[in-house]
């Protein structure tokens, strides 16, 4: 097990990327942060917080996407997680979908078809704290905290002190 | 949670609780953005009722479109069970057909069971009432409705008195109910005429009386059952009248309910009879948030049986 990113690390990773997003969207006007349950939504609370402390608040809520999941009938069913739209809604907004691994795209491929039940976003971009490779779709991050190679057999642990206690991410030899 | 659903017995607490949970998240994913989920596509769900019903089978299907499965509605009138087709027959035809859930009504108690049970067919089967036995979604709707109304017992029933009046004995709703509200840790009252008071009920953790306004002024929930008139062959009080004077709920008796009281029915209402419209169409009836509750509940139900793998007990991992 090593340690790739320890607290004061995954805070100025984040930061950062809140300053990509305001770069990127000239501004914050149009922007919209939506966290994927459970630690992406903290990671969207955090990033909403350093955005509101750069420039403006920005609405920010939680998008679960175990309802579409592609890979349902692999597992025994899952808790449902909170969905939590701002009320200024998604409508031809800048979605700034949060996750805090990006590995097989899976998971993003299923946010964006819930996306596409509630509105039409004008653009939909992905921020992501750790990037570990392996992609299964076309899918790609806008805003990455730190790329991690990985071997497939390795997993990527992300604690978050809103409820792992402790702010590290870590890499796990795989059994 | 298991294959099936044919008990609230099949359920622990903490399984009740989590396909309450599950309705919850999806109240605000229906009631807001989402009105209609992939979850279930490409599944199969067959409503086999051999019993009339209105929301109990409009619900399952509506519950069934919501999450995307296909539907087929099987009703007992205008099949070949009138031709007298065996439901054995008729299960191993819904087999073929490739059923993922049967959701099964049946004038026999234990014919879900029975389903389950033989090997006949493979799929989940969810009892939607079964003679005078079970009706455990109604049960978990119930539950789902007291819970949104008491927000303060959203984990725990335990304080929350429940008064349950009128045919116990031929009631599947009152039984799964009474299962289900007692595991949560209600206090439940059973109000009825003696006659309607089944034989085994000092077995069931209840209280019991037969006098309605001294119970109505201290419960928090009222729930009012239906007079069964078709599953009376004998009659077991005087006249309807008096069934109604001493066990209907009516204007005087609303009246009498503490301010945070909810009346409940489990529909359909003999409107007169247990229940005056007056105390129907109250501020205190929740009698339509109980069948719009039924369609997030069901829906809970369906994506738990069928949402993951075949069932949990065949995954390794």
């Amino acid at each position: 097990m090593a340690t790739v990113l320890d607290a004061g690390e995954i805070g100025r990773a984040l930061k950062r990327i809140a300053h990509e997003i305001i770069e990127h969207n000239h501004g914050l006007e149009n922007v919209v942060l939506l966290g994927i349950p459970t630690r992406g939504a903290f990671l969207g609370e955090r990033i909403a917080q350093f955005l509101n402390e750069i420039a403006s608040p920005v609405p920010v809520g939680t998008l679960d996407i175990t309802l579409h999941r592609d890979d349902l009938r692999l597992r025994p069913p899952r808790p449902l997680l909170p969905t939590l739209i701002p009320s200024s809604g998604i409508e031809g907004k800048d979605v700034v979908l949060v996750d805090d691994v990006l590995y097989s795209g899976r998971t993003i491929r299923a946010a964006l078809d819930a996306l596409g039940e509630i509105g039409r976003p004008k653009t939909v971009q992905l921020a992501v704290l750790v990037d570990r490779g392996h992609r299964q779709l076309p899918i790609r991050a806008d805003y990455v905290g730190k790329n991690i190679p990985t071997a497939a057999s390795e997993s990527v642990k992300v604690h978050l002190s809103e409820i792992d206690g402790k702010d590290c991410v870590e890499i796990v030899a795989g059994a | 949670m298991n294959k099936h659903l044919l008990s609230i017995n099949d359920l622990t607490a903490e399984g009740a609780l989590e396909i309450l949970n599950t309705a919850s998240e999806l109240a605000k994913i229906s009631d807001g953005p989402m009105k209609k989920l992939p979850t279930l596509r490409g599944r199969t769900v067959v409503n086999l009722f051999f019993e009339d019903s209105t929301r109990t089978r409009i619900s399952f299907e509506s519950a069934a479109k919501r999450l995307s499965a296909d539907v087929i509605n099987f009703s007992a009138k205008g099949s070949s069970v009138s031709k007298g087709e065996s439901l054995k027959d008729t299960a191993q035809t819904l087999q073929a057909m490739g059923a993922d859930a049967v959701v099964i009504r049946h004038g026999a108690s234990g014919a879900a069971q029975r389903l389950a049970d033989s090997g006949w067919i493979s799929a989940s089967v969810i009892n939607a009432g079964d003679g005078t036995h079970e009706h455990p979604t109604q049960a978990l709707l119930d539950a789902y409705t007291i819970r949104s109304k008491f927000p303060e017992f959203r984990d725990n029933f335990s304080g929350l008195r429940v008064a349950i009046v009128g045919d116990i004995l031929h009631s599947r709703v009152a039984r799964s109910n009474v299962l289900l509200l007692t595991k949560l840790g209600a206090k439940v009252t059973l109000v009825a005429p003696p006659t309607l008071i089944p034989v085994g009920v000092t077995d069931w953790n209840v209280d019991v009386s037969y006098d309605l306004d001294s119970v109505a002024r201290e419960v928090d929930v009222l729930m009012m059952l239906r007079v069964q008139s078709e599953r009376m062959a004998d009659s077991y009080f005087p006249s309807e009248r008096e069934y109604s004077r001493g066990y209907g709920l009516d204007l005087d008796r609303l009246n009498s309910l503490k301010d945070s009281a909810i009346v409940m029915h489990p529909g359909p209402m003999n409107r007169g009879l247990e229940i005056s419209a007056e105390s129907a169409d109250s501020h205190k009836s929740v009698v339509l948030a109980q069948v719009s509750n039924g369609v997030l509940v069901r829906m809970a139900v369906l994506y738990q049986l069928l949402g993951g793998a075949a069932f949990a007990g065949e995954v390794s991992a």
